[in-house]
């Protein structure tokens, strides 16, 4: 409670409002991300929750406007970053040069996929040189040398020798390392990792989250973490945003929200983990606890709340119409006609 | 199991390297031209024609008494010049067209329509086309070439673009503020370039068969430039007389496509480790 408190003293340095993204497709308009906002204080993370098709890669790729121009995906809302030399900007109107000026430079972006993210004929020195060439103005030599402190910073070993290496000669771990560095070559003031321990091993994945928290320690950027993976958001996350079909249906920070999840979608989440319902005083399940059913089709979505037919505690209320994202507490919100809205008087 | 697969990959590799062998000593054979033969190749002397090969002409002399060894010789150059340059021609256009129509999703559909337009026609008879159309002229010829193998270049350049445009690093070096321009010319070409080199060295053979054939037709190069393509054309009435006016260009063609052709195959079987394997 004390951290979300703390955090809104000072500016966010990312503040999304409304966010929706939609694609026209032959069988009709397919809403992916609607209606999502949340914001990022400077050296927190804000991790984005949600199963497969949520809208989590959808809504960090609207931010990074990386979607395909051939898409055509409509976009509406706000995205409001507040840049190195303190202008705040929309990262949803700015021009496509300004944009470029910024991704790799203020806004970094990590993959899911360190295999196929480093272009394969390109050495890895070459390639973290390219981003500070572009963005910083170096020569050649300065840019390599800047690329070799990179994977210094990294951790990777011998980074002289593996400058000069092509991705194939590389381990995964030590490719989304690069990857990293990469990400980090300009010193951004904000990452987007979309679900960057997802291929890695059980125990990569745990050097790779230590040296991202160690990196956001030095230099106080902020990270929006995308995952699926909620043990990775517990020990990583300042808040979390969980979605579902698109809409923010629980959005709330950490602590409170795995000690007291609030939406039946979350509860469901954090009841599928095997050792957090022992934890809560309950019998350990004989078997794994699943949510039944699958996320609805984004072209023909319930007329009610979408998680309604996949909800055990579903009243008839929930099939009229979507419940609203409603502030249960100064801090928390969420979507579910269960859950009472809180009667506070919100300090702006 | 284990043996004759090793001879078989060996014997593939000696084949690939006698056909360099044989194209080294061509193309050493064509630089060095007036040294290796000293014999003026459009020299006629009439009493000395449809001589068999001897000591005075190594390999005879043709229906004008020039002597055929010179004329291979020097013809070897403008028969490589002429390839060479269709070649590289049909490369860097093809991979401009191919890339381009790869990468860019609107631009795909009406250019690939041209691209299939072009390569509906057979390709000698479009050549025969072009040049009757422009004159037999050298420069022409090459440039009739490079119209008709460029839609192989562009074909096989797109689809590979299209694969590597999908690739996740694609996307990441946007994610990093590369500029469009700077993504297909140093992220995406190096990625196509062994698909490239293979159809450069087809297209290197395709264009010294396709030379000799226009020129054998009589719409290649003009007479007087000696070519594979014209001495086989221009002596071709007197093969019944002497077998060695028509045989020794034919070799020289026979020999560099088909060295051409294996060293192609054998390139790109050592770029395709899926093929290397199946091998």
């Amino acid at each position: 409670m004390s951290t979300s408190l703390q955090a809104s003293a000072e500016q966010p340095r990312l503040v999304v409002r409304n966010l929706s993204t939609s694609f026209p497709t032959e069988d009709g308009l397919v809403r992916s991300v609607a209606d999502v906002s949340f914001m990022i204080h400077p050296g927190k993370t804000t991790a984005l929750v949600g199963e497969s098709g949520s809208g989590k890669s959808v809504t960090s790729l609207t931010l990074m406007r990386l979607l395909a121009k051939t898409a055509n995906a409509r976009v509406s809302g706000e995205a409001h970053f507040v840049t190195r030399e303190g202008r705040t900007v929309d990262l949803l109107a700015l021009s496509d040069r300004e944009m470029r000026s910024l991704r790799g430079n203020q806004l970094a972006m990590i993959f899911q996929e360190p295999m196929t993210s480093l272009n394969p004929v390109i050495t890895i020195g070459e390639q973290i040189a390219e981003s500070v060439r572009l963005h910083k103005g170096l020569d050649h030599g300065a840019a390599l040398a800047q690329a070799k402190r990179m994977l210094d910073l990294v951790e990777i070993p011998a980074s002289a020798q593996r400058l000069h290496e092509y991705p194939h000669q590389l381990s995964g771990g030590m490719r989304q390392r690069v990857m990293i560095a990469l990400a980090m070559a300009c010193d951004p003031t904000l990452l987007i990792a979309d679900e960057p321990t997802t291929a890695l091993d059980v125990t990569i994945q745990a050097q790779i989250l230590v040296l991202m928290r160690r990196l956001q320690a030095e230099t106080g950027m902020s990270i929006l973490f995308i995952t699926h993976n909620l043990g990775v958001v517990a020990h990583h996350a300042n808040d979390v945003v969980v979605l579902y079909a698109g809409r923010v249906v629980e959005h709330a920070p950490v602590r409170p929200l795995f000690g007291a999840p609030e939406h039946p979608y979350t509860q469901g989440l954090l009841a599928c983990l095997p050792g957090k319902a022992h934890a809560a005083g309950q019998p350990r399940p004989k078997r794994l606890f699943a949510i039944r059913g699958q996320v609805s089709s984004p072209l023909s979505p319930p007329p009610g709340c979408a998680f309604e037919p996949r909800c055990d505690q579903a009243q008839s209320l929930c099939t009229q119409a979507m419940p609203a994202l409603v502030d249960t507490s100064a801090s928390r919100q969420a979507r579910c006609v269960r859950v009472p809205a809180a009667v506070i008087a919100k300090a702006a | 199991m284990q043996l004759p697969r090793i001879v078989r990959q060996l014997m593939h590799r000696r084949i690939v390297m006698l056909s360099a062998v044989v194209l080294i000593v061509i193309t050493v054979l064509a630089l060095g031209a007036p040294w290796f033969a000293s014999a003026d190749p459009n020299d006629t002397a009439v009493l000395d024609r449809l001589k068999a090969p001897s000591s005075a002409h190594l390999l005879g002399t043709d229906e004008l008494g020039r002597d055929m060894y010179a004329r291979i010789v020097h013809g070897a150059r403008y028969s490589l010049a002429i390839a060479a340059l269709t070649a590289l021609g049909s490369m860097l256009a093809g991979t401009v067209l191919g890339l381009v129509a790869g990468f860019f999703r609107r631009l795909d559909a009406p250019l690939m329509r041209i691209v299939d337009a072009m390569m509906a026609f057979p390709d000698i008879l479009l050549a025969i086309a072009l040049v009757a159309i422009l004159g037999p002229t050298l420069l022409n010829v090459v440039l009739a070439l490079v119209l008709v193998y460029t839609p192989r270049v562009a074909r096989v350049v797109r689809a590979s673009t299209l694969v590597v445009r999908e690739l996740l690093f694609v996307e990441a070096v946007r994610a990093l503020g590369v500029r469009t321009s700077r993504i297909l010319w140093r992220h995406i070409l190096p990625n196509l370039l062994s698909p490239i080199m293979v159809q450069a060295s087809f297209i290197f053979a395709y264009a010294i068969l396709a030379e000799a054939g226009l020129s054998f037709l009589g719409v290649g190069v003009p007479p007087e430039i000696p070519t594979w393509g014209t001495m086989v054309a221009g002596s071709q009435q007197y093969a019944d007389k002497a077998f060695w006016v028509v045989l020794f260009p034919g070799l020289a063609i026979i020999f560099t496509a088909l060295s051409l052709q294996l060293l192609g195959d054998g390139v790109r079987d050592l770029l395709d480790p899926k093929l290397k394997k199946t091998l």
